[in-house]
């Protein structure tokens, strides 16, 4: 562990404050929230997508990322979540380099919805106000995001993801301290 | 660690963790009961363990708790749970319903609508509103996963044959966001429609069952109902005799030891602002 970064500074209230964030992006679909107690993940690692797993992920929640040997260290050390190589055995997944198939992600079954993979990726940006309409629980009317950094044919990926509630993966889109939660019931329109 | 040796919020981190897994996933599948395998906690129950269980996962330093039992802040039940979260979390406690971050509550919902930001948790003593029909779990299971909820259709239909209306007055099942069937927790049906759409976060915790259920803000939940007979949420007819509302849920109570009786609002917070509102306008 020479040369490690730490975790948490104060792991028992970062950790509350970064799940009220995320409880509160999943209650909310599409708000950008800003998550203020970061760890120090080393590289490509955005520190709001290392929040989330040392938040969420430990023994019992096997981990896929694409982010490397120092980014695995990490998080096997801070987290103490097993890695897995195949995204399909995963509970959650950080992809910093590239969108894994996301029809070849645990869905959960139709009895047991909740057994699903979250999806937590990494974005080049997040903006609030303009680009999707986002609709579904937790969204009044409409909220807006443009999100730079996802590749093209990902709506329609996201659609069909959709398509199969109650089963369905959940993502979290992260950039910089910003993050973004769409949980399966979430509806995305292209900006028009 | 808090001076009195408590872990913050009681829960260790492990289970802290696991409840807010399947707090996410409650909120990803509205309706849909998760289950999560917590510790025992140290209380009995009907206590309300699944909501302090909730609570505890949730709650921080810069919360603001409100604890009613059925509408009243004062009773042993509601002061216990303040207390104990005064005490575990060091979180400030109130009695306004406006002035909280995290209600929660056991039979009510507050008569002061909620607001975004809010989160209201509910104590249940039962998950699945199927039991009482289909005791097999496996069965209710399946009957969640194919949305296959004509069993209460039925048990609904034969209730209006026999008594002209649908004969539920607590936990009246509601549906929720159009696809799973969900205990409301035994709050009066009165108390239903608060439930839709409304502006806060809505989490629902069962200790006994371990069950997690979620309702995301501006959700849809509708009372079941048939055309003919629509849901209609009842009260009794009088004015609270306190502050004079026709719009809160009433509670009857006995007044003195010659059977004299009166109605007053069961929202205790509602009631107060309202006499106190009052007495400043005379
Ligand atoms: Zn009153």
């Amino acid at each position: 562990m020479n040369g490690l970064t730490p975790g948490f500074a104060d792991p028992v209230p970062d950790a509350q404050a970064c799940f009220r964030a995320l409880l509160d992006a999943m209650a909310r679909p599409g708000r950008v929230q800003r998550l203020a107690a970061l760890p120090e993940a080393p590289a490509p690692l955005a520190p709001a997508a290392a929040a989330v797993l040392l938040t969420l992920a430990d023994a019992e929640t096997p981990v896929w990322t694409d982010a490397g040997p120092a980014a695995e260290e990490w998080l096997r050390f801070h987290a103490g979540c097993p890695l897995v190589a195949e995204p399909g055995s995963a509970g959650f997944l950080l992809a910093a380099g590239g969108l894994p198939t996301l029809t070849a992600l645990e869905a959960g079954t139709e009895e047991e919805p909740h057994r699903s993979a979250t999806l937590i990726v990494q974005v080049a940006g997040l903006e609030p106000g303009e680009g999707w309409r986002l609709t579904g629980p937790g969204i009044e009317r409409e909220h807006r995001l443009q999100v730079e950094g996802l590749p093209r044919g990902f709506l329609a990926d996201w659609a069909s993801n959709g398509a199969r509630f109650p089963r369905g993966i959940d993502l979290m889109l992260c950039a910089g301290n910003r993050l973004v939660a769409l949980p399966r019931t979430t509806r995305i329109e292209e900006a028009g | 660690m808090t001076a009195l040796g408590y872990n913050f919020g009681y829960l260790d981190e492990n289970t802290k963790r696991m409840i807010r897994r399947a707090l996410l996933k409650a909120v990803a599948v509205p309706g849909h009961q998760v289950p999560f395998g917590a510790r025992e906690m140290p209380l009995p129950y009907g206590w309300g363990t699944g909501g302090i269980a909730v609570t505890a996962s949730v709650i921080g330093a810069g919360d603001r708790l409100k604890v009613i039992d059925q509408g009243a802040d004062d009773t042993t039940n509601a002061v216990s749970i303040r207390r104990f979260f005064a005490k575990v979390a060091g979180v400030e406690t109130t009695e306004r319903t406006g002035e909280a971050t995290i209600i929660q509550t056991r039979h009510r919902i507050p008569e002061t609508g909620l607001r975004e930001g809010q989160i209201l948790v509910y104590q249940v003593p039962m998950p699945e509103p199927l039991f009482r029909l289909e005791p097999r779990v496996a069965e209710t299971r399946r009957m969640h996963a194919l949305a296959d909820y004509g069993l209460m259709h039925v048990k609904l239909y034969e209730d209006i044959a026999r008594h002209g209306h649908v004969a539920i007055s607590y936990n009246y099942p509601v549906l929720v966001g159009g696809r799973y069937l969900m205990s409301p927790s035994p709050i009066p049906a009165f108390d239903n429609p608060k439930m839709d759409r409304m502006p806060a976060l809505q989490l629902f915790g069962a200790g006994r069952e371990k069950r997690i259920y979620a309702v995301p803000p501006y959700t849809s939940v509708k009372s079941l109902d048939f055309e003919d007979h629509p849901f209609r949420p009842v009260r009794a007819d009088a004015p609270c005799a306190l502050c004079g509302s026709r719009e809160s849920y009433l509670d009857e109570v006995v007044v003195d030891d010659k059977g004299g009786r009166m109605f007053v609002c069961s929202d205790t917070d509602y009631c107060n602002t309202r006499q106190a509102a009052r007495e400043a306008a005379e």
